[in-house]
Parts: structure tokens; sequence; C-alpha cells
């Protein structure tokens, strides 16, 4: 289980600005399947990932308790 | 109190507190940036901007690129605000002060803030237009992150 927080376009998509998860360990890359599969998140091919505060990789692995972002292309400044 | 040098902050920004945080008696030089709202973007008329943080990883984002610019520059000092929220026209969004003890690196290591703010800091940008509005992604026009993340050392 960990949850998930979503920001910018991400949030108003899905309606919430963060969910649980209910699943064990999986990469960065199979839980963004899991995104655009079960919760129809679009234009995640754009979007980063940081796990507890830090950009991860594809291959990184997603924890119990950790809290995974989703961060599209940014655009402060 | 200690302090903060980098922050996100959600009420206006007075540029003449970062310049007292950067303030030393070794600097020579002060540089300050202010990025403001801007009204017109290719011909669309802002009414006004909201911007949005994921705040604690954005001012760990912050102080990295402090550590990026002391690797570069060493002996400088850096301090960034950035606001969220509602922003009008003219307003505020970020403010960079840069000290060194010679102008050069003051400037240099200025630009090079807010280039990296525009690249690896959670901060986005929705524009209300008269007739719309929409969230603004990759101002850089960089090809979305080719090596899977962005570049936290250059």
């Amino acid at each position: 289980m960990f949850t998930v927080l979503l920001f910018a376009h991400l949030q108003e998509e899905a309606g919430q600005n963060r969910l649980e998860i209910n699943s064990e360990e999986i990469t960065v890359s199979e839980f963004k399947r899991m995104l655009q599969d079960k919760y129809k998140l679009t234009q995640l091919d754009q979007v980063m990932v940081a796990i507890n505060e830090e950009f991860a990789l594809n291959d990184d692995t997603i924890k119990n308790g950790d809290t995974v972002a989703l961060i599209p292309p940014v655009s402060g400044g | 109190m200690k302090e903060e040098l980098f922050e996100i902050v959600d009420k206006p920004i007075k540029p003449e507190i970062l310049v007292k945080k950067v303030e030393s008696r070794e600097a020579g030089a002060i540089t300050t940036f202010i990025g403001t709202v801007r009204e017109w973007t290719k011909g669309e008329k802002t009414v006004y901007l909201e911007y949005q943080a994921y705040k604690p990883m954005a001012v760990k984002m912050l102080k990295t690129i402090g550590d990026e610019i002391q690797a570069k520059w060493p002996k400088t000092l850096v301090a960034i605000t950035h606001r969220i929220g509602q922003l009008d026209i003219s307003d505020i969004a970020v403010v960079i002060a840069v000290s060194s003890s010679h102008r050069k690196a003051a400037y240099e290591a200025n630009e090079y803030a807010i280039e990296r703010i525009k690249q690896i800091v959670p901060i986005w940008k929705k524009e209300h237009w008269e007739n719309g509005e929409s969230w603004l992604g990759d101002q850089l026009e960089n090809v979305p992150y080719p090596d899977g993340k962005p570049s936290i050392k250059e």
C-alpha cells in the first residue's frame, strides 16, 4: 500500500489530489502502466515519478508506505 | 530564528528581504532576478495565473539548485523564494538573489538558478485567459526528459 500525490492537470483528470493504492512492491514503469489502465490518466509518458520527494527512474521500486508523486513537466518561474 | 534561504510562499514576495539574506562583507555584488506575471504570451491575454507546488519536494529541489551553484561558483550566497496560489498581472512569482565577491559569478549563478527552476522544481502554472484555462508544462521545450529524469547535475 502506498500513497500517490497528483498535481496540475492530473489532479483535475482524476478529480482528486491523492490516491491510496493497494499493491505489492512494483517498479515505476509497472506503476505507470497501472495508472493508464486503471485510472485512465493520459500523457503519462511525459510525467516523472518521485518516490519520497526524490526523482525516480523506471526501474526503481515503489515499496509499502512510500509516498509517490506524479510530476508532470514543470512550469515554475 | 534561522532564515530560510529557499522558500515556497503564498504571500507577496519582498525582493529586498532576499537581498538582505545574501548580504555579506565578502560580497562585491548582489544580483536579483524578479520573475513577474506577463499579460500577453504569443497573442493570448492572461487574466491571472495560478501556481501549484509539491511544496516539500519543491523546497528540496531549490536547495539542490543552491548546492549546484555552490559547486560551480564557490563562495556565492543564494536565496530563492517562489510564490504559489493566484497571481495577478505584474505580481512577483519568483525572486532569486545571489551575492559573490565579483559580479560575473553573481550574474551567471542567478541565470543558472532560474533555468534549473524551470527544469527540476515541481511547480506548475495554470494560465487563465479570457476564454479558457490550461496547465502549462515544459516551457524550455525540452524533449520530455530523455534520460528518464531531469538531470540533477549538468
